[in-house]
């Protein structure tokens, strides 16, 4: 029996029960949506459209700030009622276009309709998917077209759909694939075409059966589609790790998972590039997690992009009383709010609320070199040193201990006996050495 | 036995014989003033001079790359001493630099956003969220400044405010490149009125981020010499090229400004010649 997995990882409690049973159900129109410029990975948009203006669902409001950027349409018929920056759920306030529906739901002209997509060349579903606007749904929104737009002599030969779904509490992609598993075999075959790759992974973690039988329902009678069931390992759904675990490939240190011949795409990205495609509807909304012990009711929200937070818990019936820590994405890889003004974006899985006497405040100590983290790296680097390097502010030697492969996972951090913050020094040192001029050679 | 001892005692003197040859051909030709120049230098090694260090420092002035008043460490008493060594006269440099904090949001009067628990340093905590105050420009108070000063003029306030000792400082300009917030400047040392705020928010955003914000109402400007206090975006901003009365500090209503004196008497030299003499 094949042993889908990789070296390292960590096996925190999944906590997925509380919304996995959850059905999907659309929330109703907020009463503003708060549209970032800075939806996707690489440069920001730029808005077309200025105060007062009225839009329609679907039409386009910011064009691609550049080759590595996708375009951000209106979420639903409104007035534009400022662009403006407003709290950002990664950072500093960003700019955003902020729109007041006007109730009617109203799509652009052309939009909603269906096209055939038989026929279609490569070229052609690239440029619909770049005009849907359509990013990497698993939370790194690195626009679509540039991953199908591999260099020339980079040949492509397997395309892994990562339904992992390796994130404590999310189940967004879990009830997109029990949902609408035909959108995302039709979404993979488009994203199949686009690069001329006729081997399928659908990669799911085991402990989705029921996605895992569903999946192999839609694929069945289709050729070139394999639905693996991975083993349950935390982090099974980072690129490098499921392309090693499908396929035994390694992506080399600061290389690409071109560069070994595969792409990697997340359910949701593929179930809305067939939106995008056959019905020509952009990318303006998605399923959200609403989860954890500090929200009244967990469950799996439909709700546009440019949802508030405070909207979405709101749906679900509020704060359960004592919530201490309220984050955008899941517990490993998420930001903890401080403002729950800040909107959801095209890459915003979950909210994953806690209570108070869960969400530890402790402060880190020194390393006591146990070696746990290293154990636990999946990239099989040495976080122990990288960490006391960048405590010491000494980033160059983190670099040459390759502190730039870290995928910020946190499975160091996790099992740190000492607490450290490493994730927190890894961003640092990396942010530094970006800054730092290159040097020769 | 006897063997045993002429036999060292010839290798000895053979040695001996070589090394002081060897000294004499491939002597090094040095400047002896380099080595006193090093010596009068402070010898904390800052590199605010823009040398790697006080040596590399002290071989530019005596090549005369650079002029005898070139330590801003060391100030007026070094270059003294150097002018000794080097034989010329120092006719005095630019006046007396030390840094200062401009901020006064303290945990008492600066309100937080959220509780922060990741590094205890200041450039990797502005990385969230721009730091845990409401504050965008606020002193994130995790003293990344007061661990670089090679002098130990810089000691963290318990309310979790940094503040420079200008006795101390030196005015090698360390801190200002540290603060993620650029908030630490270089002013006169001899200036006494100081601005303790870098907020450019409106008045209204600034008070309800912190009760010492300054809220651009202008008070201090007109209480001022014309010219010596502005409104820049928001922020009354101090010209240190100008003398301010001390009672202006008085008309503040948020008590943004304060009036920061040097010790003196004795206490001063005593300082000064920590601060700046040769140790």
């Amino acid at each position: 029996m094949k042993k889908w997995r990789f070296f390292g990882g960590i096996h925190p409690a999944y906590s997925k029960e509380m919304s996995s049973g959850e059905a999907t159900v659309e929330m109703p129109m907020p009463g503003e949506l708060t549209v970032y410029l800075s939806q996707n990975l690489g440069a920001p948009s730029k808005p077309i459209v200025k105060k007062g203006d009225t839009v329609k669902k679907g039409q386009m409001i910011a064009e691609a700030g550049g080759f590595v950027s996708a375009p951000v349409h209106a979420p639903t018929s409104g007035t534009i009622k400022a662009v403006e920056k407003r709290p950002f759920p990664l950072g500093d306030d960003m700019d955003a276009v902020v729109i007041e529906p006007d109730g009617l739901d109203e799509w652009e002209e052309g939009r909603n309709v269906e096209r055939p997509i038989e026929g279609l060349d490569a070229a052609a579903i690239k440029k619909l998917i770049h005009e849907g606007g359509i990013v990497g749904l698993g939370g790194a929104t690195f626009p679509t077209h540039v991953k199908l737009s591999p260099p020339e002599g980079k040949k492509i030969d397997l395309l892994i759909i990562n339904g992992a779904e390796c994130e404590p509490y999310l189940t967004a992609d879990h009830r997109l694939m029990l949902e609408r598993p035909r959108d995302i075999v039709e979404g993979a075959w488009l994203l199949a075409a686009a690069i001329g790759v006729e081997r399928i992974v659908v990669a799911v973690e085991k402990n989705k059966p029921d996605a895992i039988a569903a999946m192999r329902e839609a694929v069945k009678g289709r050729d070139g589609y394999v639905v693996a069931d991975m083993d349950v390992i935390y982090p099974q759904g980072a690129e490098k790790q499921l392309i090693y675990a499908v396929s035994g490939r390694k992506v080399p240190a600061g290389g690409l998972p071109m560069d070994v011949g595969v792409l990697v795409q997340n359910v949701g990205t593929a179930a809305a590039a067939f939106e995008a495609v056959r019905f020509n509807r952009p990318l303006i909304g998605r399923i959200v997690t609403v989860t954890g012990s500090g929200v009244a009711r967990p469950g799996n929200v439909l709700a546009r992009v440019g949802t508030k937070f405070a909207d979405l818990i709101e749906f679900r019936g509020g704060c359960s009383g004592d919530t201490g820590k309220v984050i955008n994405g899941g517990p490993m890889m998420g930001v903890a709010q401080p403002s729950l003004e800040a909107a959801m974006m095209k890459g915003t899985s979950g909210l994953v609320l806690l209570r108070r006497d869960e969400a530890g405040q402790y402060s880190g100590g020194p390393c006591i070199r146990c070696g746990r983290c290293v154990e636990a790296c999946p990239m099989r680097l040495n976080p122990s040193a990288i960490s006391i390097f960048a405590e010491r502010l000494r980033f160059e030697d983190a670099s040459e201990f390759n502190v730039m492969d870290c995928i910020e996972c946190g499975c160091c951090a996790y099992v740190c006996p000492s607490r450290r913050p490493m994730v927190h020094h890894f961003r640092r040192a990396k942010a530094e050495m970006r800054k730092a001029p290159k040097k020769a050679g | 036995m006897l063997t045993a001892v002429v036999t060292l005692a010839a290798l000895g003197l053979v040695a001996a014989f070589g090394l002081a040859m060897a000294a004499r051909i491939f002597a090094v030709e040095t400047d002896p003033r380099i080595q006193l120049v090093e010596e009068a230098l402070p010898g904390a090694n800052c590199g605010a001079c823009g040398y790697p260090g006080c040596s590399g420092l002290a071989k530019a002035i005596v090549e005369g790359a650079v002029g005898i008043g070139n330590c801003p460490a060391g100030g007026e008493n070094v270059a003294h001493t150097i002018a000794k060594i080097m034989g010329v006269t120092y006719s005095g440099g630019s006046e007396r630099m030390a840094a200062i904090v401009l901020c006064g949001g303290s945990d008492q009067v600066a309100r937080k956003k959220f509780m922060y628990n990741g590094v205890r340093d200041c450039a990797s905590a502005a990385m969230i969220f721009g730091g845990d105050k409401y504050c965008r420009y606020g002193c994130l108070g995790l003293g990344t400044c007061a661990g670089i000063c090679p002098f130990g003029a810089i000691r963290m306030l318990p309310g979790g405010l940094a503040e420079v000792d200008p006795a101390k400082c030196t005015g090698c300009g360390k801190c200002v490149d540290s603060c993620p917030k650029k908030i630490i400047k270089m002013v006169p040392a001899k200036r006494t009125v100081h601005i303790l705020c870098s907020s450019h928010d409106k008045g209204a955003a600034a008070r309800k981020a912190c009760d010492n914000a300054c809220i651009a109402c202008g008070k201090c400007v007109k209480a001022a010499p014309p010219g010596a206090i502005t409104i820049d975006n928001f922020l009354a901003v101090v010209d240190y090229g100008a003398e301010i009365p001390e009672d202006v500090a008085g008309e503040c209503p948020m008590n943004t400004i304060v009036v920061r004196k040097e010790p003196s008497g004795c206490e001063s030299c005593a300082a000064a010649a920590a601060g700046g003499g040769a140790v």
